[in-house]
């Protein structure tokens, strides 16, 4: 699939001589909805930055749907629509006001049409009139989003989008998104919120103190990381693996009651059979089983912890 | 050239002037007004005319200077100053527009403000005294080159602060000196010889001579050389905002 945007050997350090990126490489493809996953100073936020003309490289090159964000910044801009994390408004502007500066200050002609069209898909329709002063958080956050849609850009950056809002909007969201990207935007987001990278992506980057540490298809990255377990409540406690089961990959909880088999999902040969019989033999009886598959969330921690 | 750009950002600046009419124009009205009361009534009645113009008319373009300096460096400075403040910046510096266009939009709505304001104290003035303006494109001409050259200005500040401290520093300590000792309330004629050098070295002089010399056909030095003078501090100012977009100074990290 083609590239959207493309960052070769990107390299970020701070005046305080804080290397914020190390060398990255990174090819978005058009269409998708790319997670960026990553603790706190990561560098999640200077490596968008950096793509939206906020920061300056120390060395290398970002290619925006072809245009170098740097020397042709005029033609990658307009294609690029941004929600930074920080919430600013100006206080004293109305939300019509603000929505349509920023599709001028992209270079559009006023679309009152598609302004009012995104107020509307945003549920900001009613509180056009109104300062932003007067606006509640998750009202802000909207307001925003409108912000970085006003120009209809192809490639939208969402920082954190979720930080701090409500259920509600928080749904909204995803479901703006999916229709975005039902028309064709590429959408990059990081989070903090596994579980959103788990639901919404496509992709899958993981960066940590300025290493990106890996880029996977997200389905592709739980099969492959993820382990699956077997969990069986057992009808009498018992005090020690038996005997009999050793080659297998088995922990008994504290109490005696629960034996837990790990397994690799995508192996042909799972072994559960084998072991189910296993046990029939043994004489242990088992009054519940179940599976469980190694959420995004475990396989994150698992990565991060090992690079510590 | 991103037109509708630069018109946002204009249109914007100008939204802020209207919502902030009262101190933007309400306020120096009313303290140039004072000046007239102490300095042209009060004061002016005792004093001999300058160069055969009565006192109070003589004192009328160095007051305009005055407001348009000021105003000029405070529209522009807060201007820009207060996006860096709240970080709204982020969407002036990830938009498809140009250093020129970006000061443009500032610059321009900053200068439009003061040339207003100029335009509405010249009024105010000729309520309290008589006067002519015996070369009104010259007159013209200085405005809008004041304007826009303190504009710049302001904006340079706006983008250097990195505090309200800052940010009222240079108006303060330098600025308002400058303007005062720049001969709004006198001929630099009247000062000790000495002093007639020294203030050759203020670049306010040259404005204040020059525009005065296009209401009354007099001046402390030659017209030609505060144009001149307007011009090259212009160009100090275009240049030093030139450097700070080409390094991010203050800008970006």
């Amino acid at each position: 699939m083609q590239s959207i945007i493309s960052v070769q050997k990107l390299t970020k350090t701070y005046a305080s001589g804080f290397q914020a990126l190390k060398p990255i490489d990174l090819e978005i493809r058009q269409g998708e909805i790319f997670a960026l996953l990553g603790p706190n100073g990561a560098g999640k936020t200077t490596l968008i930055s950096i793509i939206c003309g906020i920061v300056n490289p120390t060395a290398g090159h970002v290619l925006a749907d072809g245009h170098d964000v740097v020397r042709d910044y005029r033609a990658a801009r307009s294609k690029i629509g941004l929600v930074p994390q920080e919430l600013t408004t100006d206080s004293f502007e109305t939300v019509w006001n603000t929505v349509s500066f920023s599709r001028g200050l992209f270079g559009k002609s006023a679309n009152p049409a598609h302004i009012e069209k995104i107020l509307k898909d945003l549920s900001l329709w009613s509180k056009k009139d109104n300062r932003l002063i007067t606006l509640s958080g998750g009202m802000k956050r909207r307001v925003m989003i409108a912000k970085a849609l006003s120009h209809e850009p192809q490639i939208l950056f969402l920082d954190e989008p979720t930080a701090g809002v409500d259920v509600e909007l928080r749904r909204d969201m995803w479901a703006m998104v999916r229709a975005l990207r039902a028309n064709g935007v590429t959408i990059i987001l990081t989070t903090h919120y596994i579980d959103e990278a788990e639901e919404m992506a496509d992709r899958i980057g993981v960066i940590n103190k300025g290493e990106l540490i890996l880029v996977e298809d997200k389905a592709e990255l739980m099969n492959k990381l993820g382990r699956k377990q077997l969990t069986l409540q057992l009808q009498n406690a018992l005090s020690a693996i038996p005997a009999g089961l050793d080659g297998y990959a088995l922990e008994l909880s504290g109490d005696g009651q629960q034996l837990v088999y790990s397994f690799d999902a995508q192996s042909e040969h799972t072994g559960i059979d084998v072991l189910l019989r296993r046990l029939a033999e043994t004489g242990i009886d088992f009054k519940d089983l179940k599976t469980s598959q190694s959420s995004l969330e475990d396989i994150f921690v698992d990565l991060v912890k090992e690079r510590a | 050239m991103n037109i509708h750009g630069i018109r946002a950002i204009y249109r914007f600046e100008m939204a802020r002037t209207r919502r902030t009419l009262l101190q933007s124009i309400v306020s120096p009205v009313i303290s140039t007004s004072l000046y007239f009361v102490v300095f042209g009534a009060a004061i002016g009645s005792h004093m001999n005319g300058i160069d055969g113009v009565s006192y109070g008319a003589f004192i009328v373009p160095g007051l305009v200077m005055l407001s348009l300096l000021t105003q000029s460096i405070s529209n522009a400075s807060f201007g820009i100053y207060f996006p860096k403040f709240v970080g709204t910046i982020y969407e002036i510096l990830s938009a498809p527009v140009s250093p020129f266009e970006i000061v443009a939009g500032y610059v321009g709505a900053a200068a439009s403000k003061s040339i207003i304001l100029g335009s509405i104290i010249l009024v105010t003035a000729r309520l309290f005294v008589t006067f002519g303006i015996a070369h009104p494109l010259w007159m013209l001409t200085f405005l809008v080159l004041t304007a826009l050259t303190f504009s710049l200005f302001g904006f340079i500040i706006g983008i250097w602060a990195d505090n309200f401290e800052k940010l009222q520093l240079v108006p303060l300590l330098i600025v308002t000196p400058l303007t005062f000792l720049g001969g709004s309330f006198y001929s630099i004629h009247m000062l000790p010889p000495f002093w007639q050098k020294v203030t050759l070295f203020n670049p306010v002089v040259y404005l204040i001579s020059g525009f005065r010399w296009s209401f009354y056909g007099v001046s402390d030095v030659g017209v030609g050389i505060s144009l001149g003078m307007t011009l090259v501090f212009l160009g100090v100012c275009l240049a030093l905002v030139w450097w700070i977009f080409r390094s991010g100074y203050r800008l970006k990290a």
